[in-house]
């Protein structure tokens, strides 16, 4: 494959960025954000060009790009990457996220260069994920992001950060123990010790094993997916944690969870997958069901913004336990919208209305007329809320939709508590939206009411936030009016009979 | 003969020379004042040493294996030299002020012990190379006069190494008594045709609680708290270090090799009179009690204790494979795991002698005061967690699997020591924990505004605690550099034993 250095390219990027920083000598440490500035932006070309080169043609692989190179040749690990559809999807959510991320983060002035060299490692261990092929090599990867989110979050964070960083980074290696466990056992028995996913997806493992393995596998994966009931670390985390990281939790952490999932957990082991599918699709409804009904009960705006996650989550998990093409790809789909939406709503949460009002109250920041003093905020929030619930036109909507679809071909049952969590997911927001923002409007007035002048006026939201917010509103329109973009190649990933996940769509033999 | 035995243990008598180079000029009024001459005496010897070993490829054996040159013991010694030097280094930063040469002298000659120790196949030589290795070891745990928790941890360090040695002593008569031979070579041979005798596994058992002492393995791990927290930290540095190899490749020497056949099962569903289930219980519990021992711990050298104890236990796992592959992955691990806590007792030698202690709140803020040892101080720390991508993951996954994987474990699909695995992977997770909690006080909490007891560089120290940083992150993204020596040398043992050299007229 001729472009194949295009995916290898994302990570270097990342940590040549990392490496430059650190290397930036104290003086200059204002100079770290550009550096990341740089770094993400040559990470989503990256991506972006590897995107735009896909071959969706009849005959074309689905899995490209493939790099392999021997690491620890005696032990058969390799680094093997390459990507498919929903691999290159996700690798575009990284590389926006990563961008907005810095945007979001230009206000950084305690210690830049540690702040900035930790972010884009958990930038650059997500390309990672998303690409690897060498199931070694993806873990390896997923276990890189952990520490760095611990000490943004101790370091820089707010609410009760050193709980929430310390929660977090528990569950993640809790979760991430159970996936080596796993691993070790999938290595053991695979013929020829290998960790080739691609060969690995063509063994046939032991039912026994597959039915202890599987749930291990995917619970482990599924921890930082926030699956009910072991989401606890997310909202704790995604409050305690600085805007940027909000962003990266919520829009790429969250996603390695489900990724894992489904490409190491669901593709290796599809007796496991059916003999389990039913309890967990049950978890996942429960989950999206609570997380909505929890949303609607808090007082701390970044609270329900956390919690929506648990809800859209619960969404991406559903899909992904359809196992028909429709849900399949309707859960990749929502994987994408969820990151951009969360990490739109993280931003306007965390850094436009907190670093200037100082609190999340949604009770005080309703006195404050913020549609007023902080328009583009108000728009922000506003275009994110409608895409959050789904309204048509965003990304949400045909993810969602085909959810949908697809749980009531799979799940005709569950179907029920689905729509009732749509319900309650434009409920909350509905609530979030207006009693934050358009305090007024619930009273019924016609005009705002003269809403009490913060002391000191509000400082003016400033470029980097606006061009931030643009291009995730974008995105989520984008994606929302021509959606093929996106899963045309993700259905080539899933569809074509050549797809490690080929197995996946019921009714296919193995 | 003569000449013969001297080529063999060349390395070690160069080491011997200089300890008694070392003690002479601290008697020597000029020399004995410049403490960094006498380090720099001591380390001459161990860099010759070193160069002997590695310009004089072998592979021969003599009195029946009671000396072995060949590439693995080879490989160990060398490790085994570096690993001690650095603690030498770490002693000229450190609380050690006064008879520095008698210092430095005792740990060459505990070194000598050691070097011994791996370079043997034979039962008696194994005794008599722990007794070298440990007698000077407890003289440099008491050795800071003044100090009552240095006279004390030495006390229990004696006293529970001479009863374990007393154990150790009788156990390997026992297995003398039913075999009729000392070397591990032959013992194989015997054992093959006997299989298990009562008699001999009792003996195997009296054995195993004296090698348990050495590796600070539960039950046999009381005195390692308290040693490391009292002893002077280059010396706590060794017993950490360089012992510890010593002592898990000989263990795996003497358990693989020679015991191959007498191993039973630890399986969860067949398990087998033998020595694995012993040692499998041993492994879970110092995992078990390591790990959460650990939780509750104020002062870093404690930690690092409980962690030892914690870290032994995975590689007592990594022997529950019983093959060679089993102690590649021991010997892979035991290696990282002496570079890691060496340098994390070199960090904690620097912090100790600026801020005059070594709880964690002496940490707070060290990134501030000095960035690049808090850094280092983080590699070292995530690698014992076994966080990828440093040497300490992948010494972990090797470890792991090969256990996992092995004969032993391994039937019908199923794995017989996956209840072993569980128990570890499990405590792994809870073990970051703590070492977070030092993490935290190194990067997050405020420095305290207590003026440093002493503003010196400590080059020396550091420059070495950089270097075991550097290797760690290094051997993490290449294991291949140590790993194929490592096999190498194994196959070569097994393949191809040391031949045994006839005396000559």
């Amino acid at each position: 494959m001729t472009a194949s250095y295009l995916l290898t390219a994302t990570i270097v990027s990342a940590f040549a960025g990392v490496l430059l920083i650190l290397l930036l000598p104290m003086r200059w440490g204002g100079a770290a954000k550009w550096i990341a500035f740089l770094s993400a932006v040559t990470g989503f070309g990256f991506a972006a060009a590897a995107f735009r080169a896909y071959d969706m043609s009849a005959g074309a692989l689905p899995l490209q790009f493939g790099v392999d190179v021997p690491w620890v040749e005696s032990l058969g690990i390799h680094f093997a990457t390459g990507a498919d559809g929903v691999s290159l999807v996700l690798l575009l959510l990284t590389g926006i996220i990563a961008i907005t991320g810095v945007l979001f983060s230009w206000n950084v002035t305690r210690q830049p260069r540690a702040f900035f060299a930790l972010f884009l490692t958990i930038i650059g261990g997500s390309y990672g994920v998303f690409q690897s092929l060498d199931l070694f090599l993806l873990f390896v990867c997923y276990e890189v992001v952990i520490i760095p989110k611990y000490f943004l979050i101790s370091n820089w964070g707010s609410t009760n950060r050193e709980y929430g960083a310390m929660k977090l980074t528990i569950y993640s290696v809790a979760g991430s123990a159970l996936v080596l466990l796993g691993l070790i056992g999938v290595y053991i028995l695979a013929p020829g010790r290998t960790l080739n996913l691609v060969a690995l997806s063509q063994y046939p493992f032991p039912v026994a094993f597959q039915l202890w393995a599987f749930p291990v596998m995917f619970i482990g994966f599924g921890v930082l997916a926030g699956l009910w009931p072991f989401h606890t670390w997310a909202p704790t985390g995604h409050v305690a944690a600085p805007t940027a990281v909000s962003m990266l939790l919520a829009g790429v952490v969250m996603k390695l969870g489900s990724y894992g999932a489904l490409r190491v957990a669901m593709t290796l082991f599809p007796q496991g997958l059916e003999y389990w599918r039913m309890p967990l699709a049950i978890l996942a409804t429960i989950g999206l069901l609570y997380g909505a009904l929890v949303a609607l009960a808090q007082r701390d705006l970044k609270f329900v913004v956390g919690y929506s996650s648990i809800n859209h989550m619960g969404f991406v998990l559903l899909g992904l336990l359809t196992l028909n093409s429709l849900g399949l790809s309707g859960a990749v789909l929502q994987m994408f919208s969820h990151g951009i939406i969360g990490g739109l709503l993280f931003a306007v949460v965390g850094r436009m209305i907190y670093d200037r009002t100082h609190t999340r109250e949604i009770s005080v920041l309703g006195t404050m007329g913020l549609a007023k003093s902080l328009p583009f905020a108000a728009l922000t929030f506003t275009v994110a809320s409608a895409a959050s619930m789904g309204l048509p036109g965003f990304s949400g909507f045909i993810a969602e939709l085909q959810i949908l679809l697809g749980t009531w071909k799979a799940f005709p049952v569950l179907l029920i508590f689905t729509m009732l969590g749509v319900g309650i997911t434009v409920a909350f927001t509905l609530r979030a939206l207006q009693k934050s923002f358009f305090p007024a409007l619930i009273s019924g007035e016609t005009a705002p009411a003269p809403a009490p002048e913060p002391h000191e006026p509000l400082p003016p939201i400033t470029f980097p936030e606006r061009l931030g917010a643009v291009i995730l509103m974008a995105a989520t329109i984008g994606v929302g009016l021509f959606p093929k973009v996106l899963i045309d190649p993700i259905l080539h990933s899933f569809e074509s009979s050549q797809s490690m996940m080929h197995h996946l769509i019921q009714g296919v033999a193995r | 003969m003569n000449t013969l035995l001297f080529n063999l243990l060349t390395p070690e008598l160069i080491l011997a020379d200089a300890a008694l180079v070392v003690l002479i000029a601290g008697l020597i009024p000029f020399t004995s004042s410049h403490r960094g001459m006498i380090l720099s005496l001591t380390l001459l010897g161990g860099l010759l040493s070193g160069a002997w070993i590695l310009t004089h490829p072998a592979n021969y054996s003599l009195f029946g294996g009671m000396v072995v040159l060949d590439p693995l013991t080879q490989l160990a010694k060398v490790a085994v030299l570096a690993l001690s030097l650095i603690a030498c280094v770490f002693a000229y930063g450190s609380t050690v002020k006064e008879h520095f040469a008698e210092y430095l002298a005792l740990i060459l000659f505990s070194t000598i012990g050691m070097m011994l120790l791996v370079g043997t196949e034979d039962l008696l030589m194994i005794f008599i190379g722990l007794e070298l290795t440990s007698i000077p070891l407890y003289l440099l745990t008491g050795y800071l006069k003044k100090s009552s928790t240095s006279a004390e941890a030495a006390l229990k360090y004696f006293m529970v190494g001479g009863v374990s040695a007393a154990f150790l002593l009788f156990g390997l008569s026992l297995i003398y008594g039913v075999t009729g031979v000392t070397s591990l070579r032959e013992l194989a041979a015997i054992t093959r045709t006997t299989g298990t005798d009562p008699l001999l596994l009792a003996g195997i058992v009296m054995a195993l609680a004296g090698f348990g002492f050495k590796v600070a393995a539960v039950p046999f791990h009381l005195w390692a708290p308290d040693v490391y927290e009292g002893a002077p930290t280059s010396s706590a540095a060794l017993i950490a270090s360089g012992s510890k190899v010593a002592g898990f490749l000989i263990l795996a020497k003497f358990l693989t090799f020679g015991l191959a056949k007498t191993s039973g099962s630890a399986a969860w569903d067949l398990m087998q009179a033998g020595w694995l289930p012993l040692l499998a219980l041993i492994a879970a519990a110092s995992v078990v009690i390591g790990n959460l021992a650990a939780l509750s711990q104020r002062n870093v050298k404690r930690i690092l204790a409980y962690s030892a104890i914690a870290q032994s236990g995975y590689m007592l796992l990594g022997l529950t494979a019983a093959n060679a592959n089993g102690v590649a992955s021991v010997l892979f691990y035991v290696i990282v795991y002496a570079a890691t806590t060496l340098g994390a007792f070199g960090v904690v030698a620097i912090v100790e002698q600026r801020r005059g202690g070594s709880d964690l709140d002496h940490f707070d803020g060290l990134h501030r005061t000095s960035p690049g040892l808090a850094l280092c101080m983080g590699i070292f720390m995530i690698s014992l967690a076994g966080i990828p991508p440093l040497a300490g993951f992948f010494g972990k996954f090797y470890l792991f699997s090969g256990a996992l994987g092995s004969v032993a474990s391994v039937h019908d699909g199923s794995f017989g020591l996956l209840w072993l695995l569980i128990v570890a992977i499990v405590f792994n997770a809870v073990s970051l924990y703590y070492y977070v909690i030092v993490l935290k006080h190194v990067f997050v909490a405020p420095a305290d505004d207590a003026p440093a007891h002493d503003r010196a560089c400590h080059c020396g120290v550091s420059a070495f605690v950089g270097l075991l940083a550097l290797a760690v992150v290094a051997l993490g993204l290449y294991p291949n550099a140590l790993l194929n020596p490592i096999q190498n040398a194994i196959r070569s043992a097994v393949a191809n034993p040391a031949k045994a050299l006839v005396a000559q007229p």
